[in-house]
């Protein structure tokens, strides 16, 4: 019984992940995020500043709290500075909200977080901007002439779209249940972009890893201090283990 | 007055301290003897008996990481969003601090229902123990209006509409509902006036009461004596004791318990503290993923849920449906047919209980089936209030009651944790009708209780507790 009760707690604990529901049809990628790799968040953070900060903002991230990815001061001044000059200042973007509704349909979401808040069942959200940044393609159909295969009629036009390229999907029809599909099938480069898809990969991954870094900054402090909060608790556990064991010995 | 105790000039400037102290504050003392030193519980308390202490260390926790996050914390709609962050990121191990708020919040949910369900097994509430459990199921719906209440303060999209869809729900109440609801969120809409309200009532109104339901918990516990797994009461006259009248079967519970409790919390701040550092959002469970979205009321969520610990009764409440309506209805009329003809009742009451069951069932036609989810949803959390009451066995504890008893509660953690997970999940046909069966099933549990208790044959109940020296 009391087995069998335990491990019904046990399979509660387990059900794994929260099902928010997610929109469009393909499954996400898998995102390389790796946040202690310095290198990478300090391209993320040059890709971020230079390409996503013009319209979307992060008002919740310091500039200055770039010196975690190793940039000094100086550098965060001279390099990656363009809305404003106080290092202290948030990452607040230049376009004025209500144009921002009336060209997009829509107003950029702040970026501070975005990798926390689109995870779902697909995935991390690092999983699903990986994706939704690599799957933007042209579509005359739509105003901005682009269209995401992760998110359906999304406002926001390909921003990137000079490093990958212009790009269309290309499906091909199946018979599945009787019925005729169209199932995504690959890529079809139409102009080519000024780096090699690998490297367009490779930016975005880049960016991506830092928008999860950015979405928790102290999230590599956490994980450090985590390894010596639980190696600190499992030597105090053997303590009152023996310390609990030594008082009941007496107990008859 | 006690008497004043003169103590040797010679004596220790320890003893002295003692002394001065003893006879000026002697409560201090008395307390001491009454609830830790000569306090005996009794020595066969299993994995079971650890969650009360945890409960008062998650109470704790809340409360001093709570203090500390309201020094930064800003009531406001306009900068409730930002100022959560701020301490996320600016405030010198703020993170830490609302992980372990946040992380605390679901720890002390499960702490209390593993405590609760403790209770069920074994008998806990059954007389002399009753205050004993009406204390602890209103603790129980403090901490839920606590939670509640909290839940709002980080501004996120979750907190704004899963605080928009409960407190909508006090509208369906007939016709004091609309202005109640108004009166809660202190608007047409949540705004400002809720979030300031709800952080009243978060940090200073429910956490008083909860204290002092806490204090009042632990003292009537201590008046009547702790219950054990076998249910047998080690302090009554019959129980075997020492020469000093102190129960054989008991141990005092400072130093044997709390050196016990302490191996249990190092064992719990293991599993704690590796959710804080390694997995603070918990799958989405423990903190949302839409709660990364500040508030926007122009915008909302394809599928809103509670939080995990509410999805239970959040599930009932979802099973009410007006096809549902029916079986209840078909439900009270059966109840007060058996009542009036299976029952020894003067005719009178026989009347009586068969009028009211009509007047109920034509008010569940008449009024909109969402206040009768309402109604089903509190219920659920009310009915508990009654437990003594509903159990008529022989013998307290499931050690002893016939094995098929033991499948029924095996069952009803099943049913448990299926509505609680069907209440995470966005509706469908399926997912309703098992939520509709295992309400039913929740119901029927406690209010047929009463009948099926007696049913069956218990064990011998030995006259000493089980325990195996360690």
């Amino acid at each position: 019984m009391k087995k069998l009760i335990l491990s019904l707690i046990t399979a509660l604990g387990l059900l794994s992940g929260a099902h928010a529901s997610s929109a469009g049809g393909i499954s996400w990628d898998k995102a390389p995020v790796n946040t202690s790799d310095v290198a990478s968040l300090q391209n993320g953070a040059k890709l971020f500043v230079n390409y996503c900060l013009s319209c979307h903002s992060a008002a919740f991230m310091r500039y200055n709290r770039l010196q975690d990815l190793g940039f000094t001061n100086e550098q965060i001044k001279d390099n990656l500075l363009f809305a404003t000059d106080k290092v202290g200042e948030t990452m607040k973007s230049a376009i004025d909200p209500k144009q921002a509704k009336e060209w997009f349909g829509a107003n950029p979401p702040d970026l501070t977080l975005i990798a926390r808040s689109r995870a779902g069942h697909g995935g991390t959200g690092a999983d699903y901007l990986y994706t939704f940044l690599r799957t933007f393609y042209v579509d005359e159909a739509k105003a901005t002439g682009w269209n995401n295969l992760v998110f359906p009629s999304v406002g926001m036009p390909h921003a990137l779209w000079e490093l990958q390229g212009k790009r269309r999907p290309v499906y091909e029809t199946k018979e599945e249940h009787g019925h005729e599909v169209h199932v995504f099938k690959g890529w079809e480069q139409l102009t080519p972009g000024t780096m090699t898809p690998l490297q367009y990969d490779q930016a975005i991954g880049d960016l991506v890893n830092f928008l999860q870094w950015m979405g928790e900054p102290a999230q590599n402090t956490r994980v450090r201090v985590g390894v010596w909060v639980l190696l600190f608790l499992l030597m105090f556990t053997v303590i009152t283990w023996r310390l609990n064991a030594a008082y009941w010995k007496d107990v008859k | 007055m006690a008497e004043f105790k003169e103590i040797s000039p010679n004596a220790s400037a320890g003893a002295k301290l003692t002394n001065w102290f003893e006879n000026r504050f002697p409560t201090m003392f008395s307390a001491y003897r009454v609830h830790m030193a000569e306090y005996y519980a009794p020595k066969n308390f299993n994995f079971w008996y650890i969650f009360g202490s945890l409960a008062m260390l998650v109470l704790v926790i809340q409360i001093v990481t709570g203090i500390f996050l309201v020094m930064h914390y800003k009531p406001d709609a306009a900068l409730a969003f930002g100022s959560v962050e701020y301490i996320m990121r600016d405030v010198p191990w703020g993170w830490l601090i609302r992980y372990m708020h946040s992380t605390g919040a679901s720890a002390f949910f499960v702490v209390v229902y593993l405590h609760m369900f403790r209770g069920l097994i074994y008998g806990s509430y059954r007389k002399p123990r009753e205050l004993v459990w009406i204390f602890g199921c209103a603790i129980f719906l403090c901490l839920m209006a606590e939670a509640f209440m909290g839940y709002l303060l980080p501004w996120g999209q979750m907190s704004y509409w899963g605080a928009q869809v409960i407190v909508n729900l006090f509208a369906a109440i007939p016709f004091v509902g609309p202005d109640l609801a108004l009166l809660i969120r202190g608007d047409y809409v949540v705004g400002d006036a809720t979030l300031n309200r709800f952080f009243s009532f978060h940090v200073i109104a429910v956490p008083l009461v909860l204290l002092g339901l806490v204090v009042a918990h632990l003292l009537a516990l201590h008046d009547v004596g702790s219950n054990n797994p076998d249910g047998i009461e080690i302090k009554g006259p019959n129980a075997p004791k020492d020469a000093q009248g102190h129960p054989l079967d008991g141990v005092p519970f400072h130093p044997y318990y709390t050196v016990h409790d302490i191996f249990g919390v190092s064992v719990f701040l293991m599993v704690f503290t590796a959710i804080i550092f390694f997995a603070p959002e918990f799958g989405g469970y423990f903190l949302e993923y839409n709660n990364f979205i500040p508030a926007d009321p122009l915008q909302t969520p394809a599928h809103i849920a509670p939080v995990w610990y509410f999805t239970p009764f959040y599930s009932m409440l979802r099973a009410i449906t007006s096809e549902m309506m029916y079986a209840l209805i078909a439900c009270v009329l059966l109840a007060g047919v058996l009542a009036a003809t299976k029952l020894k009742l003067p005719s009178l009451f026989k009347a009586v209980v068969l009028g009211g069951a009509v007047v109920v069932a034509a008010l569940m036609l008449a009024i909109d089936a969402k206040f009768w989810g309402v109604v089903v949803m509190g219920g659920a959390v009310v009915i508990l209030f009654f437990l003594p009451w509903l159990d008529n066995s022989a013998v307290k504890s499931i050690r002893y009651r016939p094995d098929w008893h033991k499948y029924l509660y095996g069952i009803f953690v099943i049913n448990f944790v299926v509505l609680a997970y069907l209440g995470v999940q966005p509706p469908s046909p399926i997912g309703e009708r098992v939520s509709q069966v295992g309400t039913l099933f929740y119901f029927g549990f406690f209010l047929l209780m009463p009948w099926w208790s007696r049913i069956g044959q218990t064990k011998p109940v030995p006259d000493r507790v089980t325990f195996a020296a360690h």
